[in-house]
């Protein structure tokens, strides 16, 4: 019985989300009425209105008319947020949330030997790279667009932690491929896609080969060099169009091609070491570029502001290694970077750098917002926070103009919880993905991908 | 009249702050002899040596009487201050750049300076027949990465012969993380790894003759793509045009006139040939070809190429009229690098070179070999103040590095060190603290608290 009512909301739903992209009719006009609303692009609103339309932001201030025959929601005691954006993520790709979770487990700095057997059997297996030319761990042509999928599990726990849009990326290899922007929330893979063109991935972990490159000059080495042939391909076919009898045709290469598709490049920069690498990586490259990772910016801050380099920040802060040598003593850099990283985000806002969040290495998506409130306890100010989950994200990929904030016209992407984001009491009400809304069931205890949930729900208070 | 007061105002400015001078000291200079004296420093140069010298007003001073001052110790041959030594999984590695693995917070800068060690040049491994891209650095502690670069110095490239570049790819010598097969990497004998080199070298021909050729056309105005620009080729065609180094890891004699005939084949001149301890049996072949040796004082025998080795290696090729410079070939700590003023005494012992040859080893030498002796390597007018302050003769093995200064700037004070230990230790345990009742804070409360029925 109960799961026939299931089917049925779920159609109930599928019907009404039809209807919401179909047409304007009432079903996709939601009022949501005397809540307290932190727009992050103007002031807050301690009594405000948001009037969604058809997924659209359409009206939003104190004083505004609620059409006829919206639905109201009555938003007293309620805080209306933007939807919170994940600027680095593999949410939506169901292939990766295994691999996600497996990272998280080993988290970053010493990581523990990998099982003996796999990896080896693995690399055995894997093709040999002799060198630029085998275009080692590269597939830039793979597209998150292709990949996501509604069906990601991860889905629902991120959205019950008030997160609406993923900038969702491949991981594996060298150059993983192309990221897309997608909502969290929808019937089908394409319905989620809100931008297919987010950048590319590019890691310093080989994998997916054996052989060159094998140390991490060795993969310098090959970024420059696939570059470059990337610029030669171009010019190749150029003066392959305007002179066909006289240039031999230049030979089709996949690799290349997603290279030269790609909008920015994703760069990793955990350290100081490595960001000045990658700031010298990049120049080389001459794209535009995003870091990530930046765990000890706060060493950076000044640097990565001259550079106007913006800055996907990974929150999984350092700790002490679990279970280590009881008599092992960390040296003072270590327990230094471990002590100040979580100041990184306050003293990136301070140089003026733009930076945004990533729940890389995070299994629980309400993690990444505890972590950033660790930040905001050392310093950083809950605006900032709040504005590197939501606005920042948005600008650094170029969509401001659709995401980040509560503005007329923009994508309704909202969360509505009782209280303060950042109070760990405070619980996600609703979220609106495309005005869709989805309910997050009620808290189950806290472990590793569980606690959320949530599906489109009919109104206020169904769900189930 | 202006422009004379600001220029006397600078000069008020300039004497009064980048001015250090070392007094009192017995100087080896190395290139113009060992004296009692002094040394000024004015704006990182050597302004004045000698015996009597002229003391700016509010100089810095720095007494030595009864010390030791020499100019720092260069080392020719290491591995130190790296994220990364080699990239292994190919046979021909040239388009890698350790310069780009630098690491500035390794504590290895700090040893190697402590032991007098001011300019290094940290090198790709010999894990293959030609490796990477070297770079020569000055230990700049506290300096980023492109802050310890010696800017000046010219570009070198690493390669190597023998046990390792043959045993590197090949699963039966012992595995470089290679399994199956398919991972074989090509060469597995001495044979190979002539062959190797020679077709690199022809490739890097054939580039630059495409290079040129592509010139030529487009100076004619014919339509032409140009050859696609080849990372792994242009080091190598950069040591054909005399504009790169090569640093030869080597050890048996044979092997030695191989690679000779290579470079008189290719016209590569001004080698250095690293380790090189047979060199002594082909000391003339290597002088007559112009090529120098940077070699152990009496490390031998830690693998069978390596047997036939004698501790007067190094003295012998110099008396053959080969340029010779004592290395530390250090991975991971500064070890041997941090005494190699010892190391060079050695060669007092074996092989009777006087002490200024000795001292030459671990420093004009090792300038001139990686073509840096305009800069640094021994202690005269218009070079970088990079100088040594010991307690005693360097050349005894009880001596300690009491200062070092680099281009005038003090970067180690064995006072200073010893007396800042204290404090560090407390920073420490301050952060261990706080770490620990951080994680005491944030135990999860999950066991309830029940009472035992009484």
């Amino acid at each position: 019985m109960r799961q026939t009512i299931r089917r049925l909301l779920v159609w109930v739903c599928g019907l009404m989300a039809w209807q919401t992209l179909g047409m304007a009719e009432t079903p996709g006009l939601v009022a949501i009425q005397d809540a307290r609303v932190v727009t992050v692009s103007g002031a807050v609103l301690e009594k405000g209105t948001v009037v969604i339309r058809n997924g659209i932001i359409t009206d939003v201030g104190a004083s505004v008319a609620v059409p006829k025959g919206a639905w109201i929601v009555d938003g007293k005691g309620l805080t209306v947020y933007p939807g919170l954006i994940d600027a680095l993520s593999t949410w939506g790709i169901p292939e990766a949330a295994g691999a996600a979770s497996a990272a998280g487990a080993t988290g970053r700095g010493a990581a523990p030997a990998p099982p003996s057997a796999a990896p080896g059997a693995a690399m055995a297996s894997a093709p040999r790279s002799w060198g630029p030319q085998d275009r080692p761990g590269t597939t830039s042509w793979v597209k998150a667009a292709d990949l996501v999928k509604p069906t990601d599990r991860r889905i629902e726990t991120a959205r019950g932690a008030g997160f609406t849009t993923a900038i969702t990326f491949p991981k594996q290899g060298l150059v993983a491929g192309q990221g897309a922007v997608v909502n969290l929330g929808g019937e089908s893979s394409g319905q989620m896609v809100v931008d297919p063109s987010a950048g590319l991935y590019l890691s310093m972990t080989p994998s997916g080969y054996s052989g060159y490159p094998s140390a991490p000059m060795g993969i310098l080495a090959y970024f420059r060099q696939l570059w470059i042939d990337a610029e030669y391909y171009k010019t190749a076919k150029a003066l392959y169009a305007q002179n066909p009898s006289a240039i031999p045709r230049p030979e089709y290469d996949r690799a290349l091609e997603g290279v030269l598709e790609a909008k920015r490049v994703m760069l990793p920069a955990a350290s100081p070491i490595a960001m000045e690498r990658m700031l010298k990586l990049a120049s080389e490259l001459k794209s535009p570029f995003i870091f990530y990772g930046v765990t000890q910016g706060y060493e950076m801050a000044d640097r990565l502001k001259q550079t106007a380099t913006p800055v996907i920040l990974n929150v999984k802060w350092p700790t002490r290694e679990r279970d280590a040598d009881p008599e092992r003593v960390d040296s003072l850099r270590t327990l230094e970077i471990r002590d100040k990283a979580p100041t990184s985000p306050a003293a990136l806002a301070a140089a003026g750098v733009k930076f945004a969040i990533s729940s890389d290495g995070i299994d629980t998506p309400r993690d990444v917002i505890r972590a950033l409130k660790k930040s905001i306890d050392v310093g950083l100010k809950k605006e900032d926070a709040l504005k590197a989950l939501t606005l920042n994200a948005a600008e650094i990929y170029g969509l401001a103009s659709r995401l980040g904030s509560i503005d007329k016209g923009k994508i309704a992407n909202l969360v509505v919880t009782d209280g303060d984001l950042f109070d760990d009491r405070t619980k996600v009400k609703f979220v609106f993905v495309d005005g869709v809304k989805y309910i997050p069931p009620p808290e189950t205890p806290a472990g590793p991908g569980g606690g959320f949930g949530g599906r489109p729900t009919a109104a206020p208070g169904e769900e189930n | 009249m202006k422009a004379l007061i600001g220029l006397l105002t600078m000069a008020g400015l300039c004497c009064a702050q980048n001015v250090t001078v070392i007094q009192n000291g017995i100087i080896h200079t190395v290139t113009k002899g060992t004296f009692t004296g002094s040394i000024v420093i004015r704006d990182g140069k050597i302004a004045e040596v000698g015996e009597k010298v002229m003391t700016p007003g509010g100089a810095k001073i720095v007494d030595a009487t009864g010390k030791h001052v020499m100019p720092g110790i260069i080392d020719a041959h290491t591995h130190i201050a790296l994220d990364s030594i080699n990239e292994g999984s190919i046979s021909v590695s040239s388009m890698v750049d350790i310069g780009q693995m630098l690491n500035p917070e390794s504590k290895s800068i700090y040893q190697a300076l402590a032991g007098g060690v001011t300019t290094a040049n940290t090198m790709h491994g010999s894990a293959n027949s030609i490796g990477g891209q070297n770079v020569v650095f000055k230990m700049r502690w506290g300096n980023n990465a492109d802050g310890l670069v010696f800017k000046e110095a010219k570009p070198s490239l690493k390669m190597a012969l023998g046990e390792n570049v043959k045993r590197s790819g090949n699963p039966q010598g012992g595995g470089f993380q290679m399994q199956g097969t398919q991972n074989l990497r090509y060469p597995g004998t001495r044979m190979g790894v002539e062959d190797v080199i020679r077709d690199a070298y022809t490739r890097a021909r054939e580039y630059q003759k495409e290079i040129k050729e592509y010139e030529a056309k487009k100076a004619k105005g014919e339509v032409a793509l140009p050859p696609k620009r080849d990372l792994q080729l242009e080091p190598l065609v950069e040591v054909l045009e005399g504009k790169r180094i090569v640093h030869a890891h080597c050890y048996r004699s044979d092997e030695i006139l191989m690679l000779l005939r290579v470079f008189d084949d290719f016209g590569i001149k001004g080698v250095v040939f690293q380790h090189v301890l047979e060199g002594y049996k082909v000391a003339k072949e290597i002088a007559a070809g112009g090529h120098s040796a940077s070699t152990f004082s009496d490390w031998w025998n830690y693998k069978i190429e390596a047997a036939d080795a004698i501790p007067y290696n190094a003295a012998i090729m110099q008396k053959k009229g080969v340029l010779v410079s004592l290395n530390s070939d250090d991975a991971g700590g500064a070890e041997l690098g941090r005494r190699l003023n010892t190391e060079a005494a050695k060669v007092m012992k074996y092989g009777g070179l006087t002490e200024e040859e000795a001292i030459a080893m671990i420093t004009i030498n090792p300038a001139r070999q990686m073509q840096i002796d305009k800069w640094v390597g021994s202690i005269e007018t218009g070079k970088d103040a990079d100088i040594v302050i010991y307690d005693k003769n360097p050349l005894s093995m009880y001596s300690k590095v009491e200062k070092v200064f680099i281009e005038g700037k003090q970067y180690f004070d064995r006072d200073s060190d010893v007396t800042a230990r204290p404090k560090t230790e407390a920073k420490k345990n301050g952060l261990i603290q706080k770490e620990k009742e951080t994680e005491k804070r944030n135990m999860p409360q999950t066991m309830p608290q029940t009472r035992r029925p009484s």
